[in-house]
């Protein structure tokens, strides 16, 4: 089966105050997706403020120059439409899919709270209330909630940008003002900070005209210098336990540093390269550790501490993730992937490994853009870190053009000593 | 909320959603296939639902290690080829079951959709269940199910089902570990034998495919597939009892989970689009009553949410609320103070048309994809409509009043139609709790 891409439109402009605008037009579905992408993250947040770019998000719902609280959502989903807003190591994103007949409606709520949010003392408490039961909801009352995603990332890095709690202390949180979400809005909220993905169901021209109305006369500022938040890869191996008081079972987590995803024709076999690992039975690893010595339960690889090798920046992290019953022991389940990894560097890839891994990825990551407000999320995201929204109709042909032997020297990279082990114990093993 | 609307943007005239074209063709089996071609992206999704009712106490976890192991093999191939003959097509298949079905999905570049469908066929013909993989995954799937049982959520889910359903195969939809642990490869083989079958199974492709030669490819690949047994329907559900609050202790935990469960209207009932307003407007969305009291007012929660749940033997609703410990019995005064309030009185008009707005405009975003089409029809055929249901179903949202809101309103949201469970620190909730009602722990 041969692998095919696509070839999305995109027009791209920037307004006179800094905003990158991208407009891909598709009138399959009479549906539209705006998103509005801010080019600060977790990394970017304040010491003594861990969580404040998540808070900050919820914030961001709160009323703005016009709307009062409650009025975005009732204004989206009484147009027949869906919204949600996230927040990353690098960016911080707002979103909503609507009927196509709603897109100036949905540029005008976005452009509003670019131009002001309504932040408050009362709804700062409320919205740090609600992320307290967020994060009790997915970690504190959660076994495995935080691993690896929230706990691998200070085994590996140093520094507090790289490494801290992306969701935050209570204390942290609960230290938060007004005052602060004022100045985070004021240095990173700038239209020149920000890409705006407008696709779906739209004519170019008459949503550039929109796109010009709402936010043309938003003020401009200086956007800030984004800091380099590069650290020196590891030397020697780092490896933490932890119990998880929660949870029934043990669990490991191993994290290797893997070249900046700006460099593509790097980056890319390392993509391949966790799926050769644990996509599927046919896996090496699957078929090794679940099937062969069966000493794990469940298995997972991937780039990204958040789960998505394309939307982030360096530095970065291919992971291995498993979990094994109490009474095998974690050295065993790591020395097998250990000689898996041995394996594949020495031996290679085996007579059709490679084809049949990188027909799965592009059929994926062609699946992750079929619904519009996908292709408008992953759109933004390509144009935010590289200039390129064009990359997600190539990604699938890129992915069929790497090397085997540029995934096998990559295999060869995953050694101990580069690497950082989060070991969790069952504390609440019966 | 006053904004003034002068400012915010009217909507332009709509354009309707393309006519959704079915082809479909029952074979010889019984086993109905449907196809729709959807070009957005060179893939196809497959769904392959056969229903799986059965009343014996192990079903459900002969059922769960039949979808663990339906995959492993054939007598000509291992899990290990049947595996990388998906990733060749960059396909995959998931085998998932549940008390009225199982249900195969799958995907894979559109060109590989012969060869998924051979797959299938391979599978659904001739799966082995090698004696290896059935205690490979049977121990695997043992492991899971206790982590799966440390997780709050699903601690309070089977709480609920238990209370609503008591004996029923319902109540079972999480299998016990120890069923599964027993569940022998002569009896996935005879069970296969016996239900996987394609008398009242339903085939449904969606994507960059012509119908026509995909039903003509469908037939010739799947007509092997064939048998004389016939599905057995779910038993009766028992009479809700809504009873005393049930309070599942979870010493030390920082958080309740709140569950309300009740009966819902099903699909095909003239009433249902009614239903289904009143549930949004209560809690189906997060413009909703309860979203807007609990977490934009109150900040108790989350993700407070209510849903309708459809099964072959009657519908459910089911409300979830996971609040931190101290606020426990204020959130649910409020869950119920809110349900009284969509039961007694009726809705303004304003909060009718965005609910309305809504269900139209999600039913449009969810089936312009080809996973979301190929599974919406698939939950929409099993519960016994037809795909005229869909085409018809925003007409039918459109012609909603208040009046009919408040008639369904006060017969499902009512407090006193619902069941109560909550998951929690007994001694930090059990009190206050049993100053609302009265409370049975567990």
């Amino acid at each position: 089966v041969k692998i095919p891409s696509m070839s999305y439109p995109v027009e791209r402009t920037t307004l006179g105050n800094g905003l990158r605008v991208v407009i891909s037009p598709d009138r399959a579905a009479p549906v539209i997706a705006v998103a509005a992408y801010y080019d600060v993250g977790i990394r970017s947040e304040p010491e003594g403020r861990t969580g404040f770019a998540h808070l900050f998000e919820h914030l961001m719902f709160q009323g703005s120059a016009t709307l009062e609280k409650l009025a975005h959502f009732r204004y989206v989903q009484s147009s027949g439409g869906v919204f949600n807003g996230s927040t990353h190591l690098d960016y911080t994103n707002y979103f909503e899919a609507l009927p196509s007949n709603a897109l100036e409606r949905a540029l005008f709520l976005e452009a509003d709270r670019m131009r002001s949010p309504r932040i408050t003392e009362e709804n700062l408490a409320n919205q740090l209330a609600v992320v307290k039961e967020e994060i009790r909801v997915n970690v504190l009352n959660q076994p495995y909630g935080a691993f690896p995603w929230l706990t691998l990332p200070p085994v590996m890095f140093d520094t507090f940008a790289n490494g801290h709690n992306g969701y935050g202390d209570f204390v942290d949180l609960e230290s938060a003002t007004v005052q602060d979400a004022a100045s985070f809005f004021e240095r990173y909220y700038a239209p020149a900070n920000a890409v705006l993905s407008v696709g779906g169901d739209l004519d170019p021209d008459e949503t550039l005209a929109m796109i010009e109305r709402h936010y043309g006369d938003i003020p401009g500022r200086a956007a800030p210098r984004r800091p380099d938040f590069a650290e020196p890869d590891l030397t020697g191996e780092r490896r933490v336990r932890q119990v998880d008081a929660l949870a029934p079972s043990p669990a490991v987590a191993l994290a290797w540093r893997v070249p900046d995803p700006a460099d593509l024709a790097a980056y890319l076999p390392y993509v391949v390269l966790a799926e050769v690992l644990t996509d599927g039975d046919s896996s090496r690893l699957r078929q090794r550790l679940v099937q062969g010595d069966r000493i794990v339960t469940s298995l997972s690889g991937y780039l990204g501490f958040m789960g998505d090798p394309f939307d982030v920046r360096d530095p970065t992290a291919l992971l291995l993730s498993a979990h094994h019953p109490q009474g095998v022991a974690v050295d065993r389940v790591i020395a097998g992937i250990d000689e898996e990894l041995r394996r594949l560097a020495d031996d290679g890839l085996v007579a059709g490994e490679l084809a049949r891994v990188q027909a799965k990825i592009a059929a994926h990551a062609l699946r992750g853009v079929d619904s519009v407000l996908g292709r408008t999320l992953a759109m933004a995201t390509a144009e935010q870190q590289r200039g390129r929204a064009e990359l997600v109709g190539e990604l699938p042909g890129l992915i069929a053009a790497v090397d085997g032997a540029a995934v096998v020297a990559a295999a060869a990279r995953l050694v101990p000593p580069r690497r950082a082990v989060l070991e969790l114990a069952a504390g609440g093993a019966q | 909320v006053s904004t003034p609307t002068a400012v915010v943007p009217g909507l332009t005239a709509a354009r309707s959603p393309r006519k959704l074209t079915v082809a479909q063709r029952t074979l010889a089996t019984d086993l109905r296939v449907l196809v729709v071609r959807r070009a957005t992206v060179p893939l196809v999704e497959v769904r392959l639902r056969v229903p799986f009712a059965g009343r014996p106490a192990d079903h459900s976890a002969k059922a769960a290690v039949l979808a663990e192991t339906l995959l492993s093999g054939t007598a000509e191939l291992s899990t290990v080829d049947i595996a990388a003959a998906l990733q060749e097509i960059g396909g995959s298949l998931n085998v998932g079951a549940d008390p009225d079905r199982l249900l195969v999905s799958g995907n894979a570049l559109a060109a590989g959709l012969p060869r998924l469908l051979e797959i299938l066929d391979a599978v659904l013909t001739g799966a082995a269940y090698p004696m290896e993989d059935v205690v490979g995954e049977r121990e695997r799937l043992v492991e899971r199910l206790h982590i799966a049982r440390s997780q709050p959520g699903v601690v309070a889910r089977e709480a609920l089902l238990g209370r609503m359903y008591g004996d029923h195969p319902y109540a079972r939809e999480i299998p016990e570990p120890a069923a599964v642990a027993a569940v022998t490869r002569a009896q996935l083989r005879s069970l296969h034998r016996s239900r996987v079958v394609p008398a009242g199974s339903t085939l449904v492709i969606v994507g960059d495919v012509s119908p026509g030669r995909v039903l003509d490819r469908a037939e010739a690949t799947l007509s092997g597939w064939d048998s004389a047994a016939k599905p057995q329907a779910a038993p009766r559900l028992p009479k809700l009892e809504t009873g005393p609050v049930l309070l599942v202790d979870r010493p030390g935990a920082v958080q309740s989970n709140i569950r309300l469960g009740g009966a819902a209207l099903p699909r095909r009932d003239p009433q249902y689009a009614a239903m289904q307003l009143a549930n949004m407007i209560y809690g189906g969305y997060f413009s909703s009553r309860l979203v807007e009291n609990i977490r934009e007012d109150k900040g108790y929660t989350y993700s407070p949410h209510s849903v309708i749940e459809h099964s072959s033997a009657g519908s459910a609703l089911v409300m979830e609320a996971d609040v931190a410990t101290e606020v426990t019995a204020p959130a649910l005064l409020e869950l119920r103070y809110e349900l009284g309030r969509m039961a007694t009185l009726p809705v303004d008009a304003a909060e009718l048309e965005s609910a309305r707005q809504y269900a139209i405009g999600t039913l449009a975003l969810s089936t312009a994809t080809q996973a979301g089409l190929a599974s919406t029809l698939t939950s929409v055929l099993a519960s016994g409509v037809d795909v005229e249901w869909l085409r018809e179903h925003t007409a039918r949202l459109g012609a909603v009043t208040v009046s009919d809101v408040q008639q369904q309103s006060a017969r499902f949201l009512a407090p006193s139609a619902l069941a109560t469970v909550v998951v929690g620190d007994a001694s930090a909730t059990g009190l206050a709790l049993s100053t609302l009602d009265e409370v049975r722990t567990q």
